[in-house]
């Protein structure tokens, strides 16, 4: 939990890590309907950061740039940000099946985010970010309420998330739906299953720093969420100020996952599974299981993003399928093993 | 060192559980508290660990009051064992007794060589040093009560307090564990279900009946025939022995004074 055995120091661990994260952004840019060789998107990249100046396709520049970088860049922000939030709900509520999506907080915020973005509520003031953290928090509001009148158990916060998803993705269809628009189908597509198509390179600049802010906070409260192991009482008796801490990395997840949910659409499985991945290679210490999530998700989500735009030629799958595709099985995994850990 | 609640009440979805309680812990000695279920022990103990706010009267650490300090102040000088926290994760022995350091450590306060021998100690202390590395969900339930035990001994502080410690175990681990809380060098407050647990191991015993505290003293002045009678129920023979310390003795319902049916029936 807290104490530290790394095998390797800490400071070879995290250029590890950046090294991996960089590999993950480079095919990820590299790889696509048309393939670009490696070493056309490093070039491209210095040409961009340093004005190296070599000499390359201008189409092939356009596209690693304007499209693949930044939307590589912005899957590995999403990823990191939907396994932290994995990690932090499946800790506070101490239940290994939580995440932001089947707790209904992205469905949420999609209904946020299409409240904003569609029916204009709060026009001016409230931007579609700022819309899906309404819609996120409002959610996760009515989903714990739900759980609390169920008893509480540990089975009941599932139901009520899956009562509070399927509500939420309903009125984002009908509201989408009411909107009638040429392209409505699409966007209902967009909000419920994730798309990363429309990405570039403004949205980065949300992104990124969302991602690291809130990863920020959960280390900083990597020991309080450790305390929690045994529950919110012992957490108490430990010394947590219960209420702040959940009232704090609440907020910070539902952030977290609004922020993803207005630029990429709700895209599930992602905060489930990860952290169940991360926790099998280092354990279950937040000082390691954080960071470790974080890079996981990232390096999952821009896999997913690759073979949702390769899987069908001319086609590109929803990301959600694909995350969907390899989360449900590991969702039934998860759900099964849970009774022998018991 | 010095922990007292003054005058506190507590209530919990519209009824009273506490009513105008009032309590010394003296620094060093053994408390226990006893009394049928709902008589209002456990939530005492929340209220003396800090975790409940009474609706009336306080709870004072060293004089002040526990509103006023931090949750990580408490902690430092109050570790709680409840009576049967559980978890579904991976975690080692060892790692359980480890988050005992928590409320000395900050987010930035790196895990220190200090910090791993006061874990090594406890769980030493407890017993539990060949089963440091094992995975908690193979453990038993004593052996998982003395981890709990050895991970508010890491804590370092100065009261203990233990709500029904021993539920669930057999009695050998029941004994065990009371004979370890009473080797340590600590003040500690217990809520026990058995009398006889009570009067062996307690230098002090507060009765509890209906939300009040119905007797305080030594085993002996606490637990007479009269006022188990009154507050349990039951029809017992309490045979006192040195020390202020009694044995009692449960008799069958219906039964008389003194008799034993089961070994006349064998005789």
């Amino acid at each position: 939990m807290i104490g530290t055995a790394p095998s390797l120091s800490r400071t070879s661990a995290s250029l590890l890590a950046i090294v991996v994260l960089l590999v993950a952004l480079w095919l990820g840019a590299a790889i696509g309907e048309t393939a670009i060789p490696m070493g056309v998107v490093a070039k491209t990249v210095a040409n961009r950061l340093w004005d190296a100046g070599y000499r390359l396709d201008a189409l092939d520049e356009g596209i690693i740039w304007n499209y693949r970088v930044s939307r590589a860049i912005v899957a590995a922000s999403c990823g990191s940000a939907l396994a932290l939030s994995g990690v932090v709900l499946q800790s506070l509520l101490r239940n290994p099946l939580a995440d932001p999506y089947i707790l209904g907080i992205s469905a949420g915020a999609s209904t946020g985010a299409v409240g904003v973005a569609v029916l204009g509520i709060g026009a001016g003031l409230l931007t579609l970010p700022l819309g899906a953290f309404a819609g996120a928090l409002l959610a996760f509001g009515l989903v714990s309420l739900l759980a609390m009148r169920a008893g509480r158990g540990n089975g009941a916060i599932i139901l009520a998330g899956v009562a509070g998803s399927q509500l939420f993705n309903a009125l984002t269809s009908l509201i989408v739906t009411k909107a009638a628009n040429a392209e409505q189908a699409r966007a209902i597509m967009f909000w419920l299953l994730g798309n990363l198509s429309g990405v570039r390179w403004p949205d980065v600049w949300l992104a990124v720093p969302v991602a690291l802010v809130g990863l920020i906070f959960c280390l900083w409260h990597a020991r309080a969420l450790d305390a929690f192991t045994f529950g919110s009482e012992s957490a108490a008796s430990l010394g947590i100020p219960v209420r702040r801490v959940y009232a704090v990395l609440i907020g910070i997840s539902a952030m977290m996952t609004a922020t993803m949910v207005s630029i990429v659409g709700s895209i599930g499985f992602v905060g489930l599974v990860i952290p169940h991945v991360a926790r099998m290679i280092v354990g279950v210490r937040h000082g390691l299981l954080l960071p470790v999530s974080a890079l996981v998700g990232a390096v999952f989500m821009i896999a997913a993003d690759i073979v949702s735009r390769i899987i069908i030629p001319g086609q590109v799958l929803p990301i959600g399928v694909v995350t969907a595709l390899v989360g449900a099985p590991a969702f039934a995994v998860i759900l099964s093993q849970r009774r022998t850990v018991r | 060192m010095n922990l007292s609640a003054c005058n506190v009440s507590w209530s919990a979805g519209g009824g009273s559980i506490l009513e105008d309680v009032s309590l010394d812990v003296v620094a060093g000695e053994f408390l226990g508290i006893v009394g049928p279920n709902g008589s209002g022990k456990t939530s005492l103990m929340s209220l003396l660990a800090g975790l409940r706010r009474p609706r009336s009267g306080r709870v004072l650490l060293d004089g002040e009051s526990v509103d006023r300090l931090g949750r990580k102040e408490i902690a430092k000088r109050i570790a709680l064992v409840e009576q049967q926290a559980e978890t579904g994760e991976r975690i080692s022995a060892r790692q359980a007794v480890e988050l005992g350091r928590t409320p000395h450590l900050g987010p930035l306060t790196p895990w220190s060589a200090v910090d791993e021998a006061i874990v090594d100690e406890a769980i030493r202390n407890v017993g539990m040093a060949k089963l440091a590395a094992r995975l908690w969900h193979t453990l038993s339930g004593g052996e998982r009560q003395r981890l709990h035990i050895a991970r508010a001994l890491a804590q370092q502080p100065q009261i203990l307090l233990l709500d029904e410690p021993t539920n669930h175990l057999d009695v050998g681990h029941q004994i065990g564990l009371l004979h370890l809380v009473r080797q340590q060098q600590l003040t500690a407050v217990a809520a026990l279900h058995d009398l006889n647990h009570a009067a062996m191991f307690c230098d002090r015993v507060a009765l509890m009946s209906g939300g009040r505290i119905a007797a305080l003293g030594r085993p002996c002045e606490v637990l007479t025939e009269e006022r188990i009678r009154t507050v349990f129920g039951v029809d017992v023979d309490v045979e006192h022995q040195g020390e202020g310390r009694c044995h009692i003795r449960y008799r069958a319902p219906g039964c008389p004074r003194g008799e034993r049916p089961m070994l006349k029936r064998i005789s």
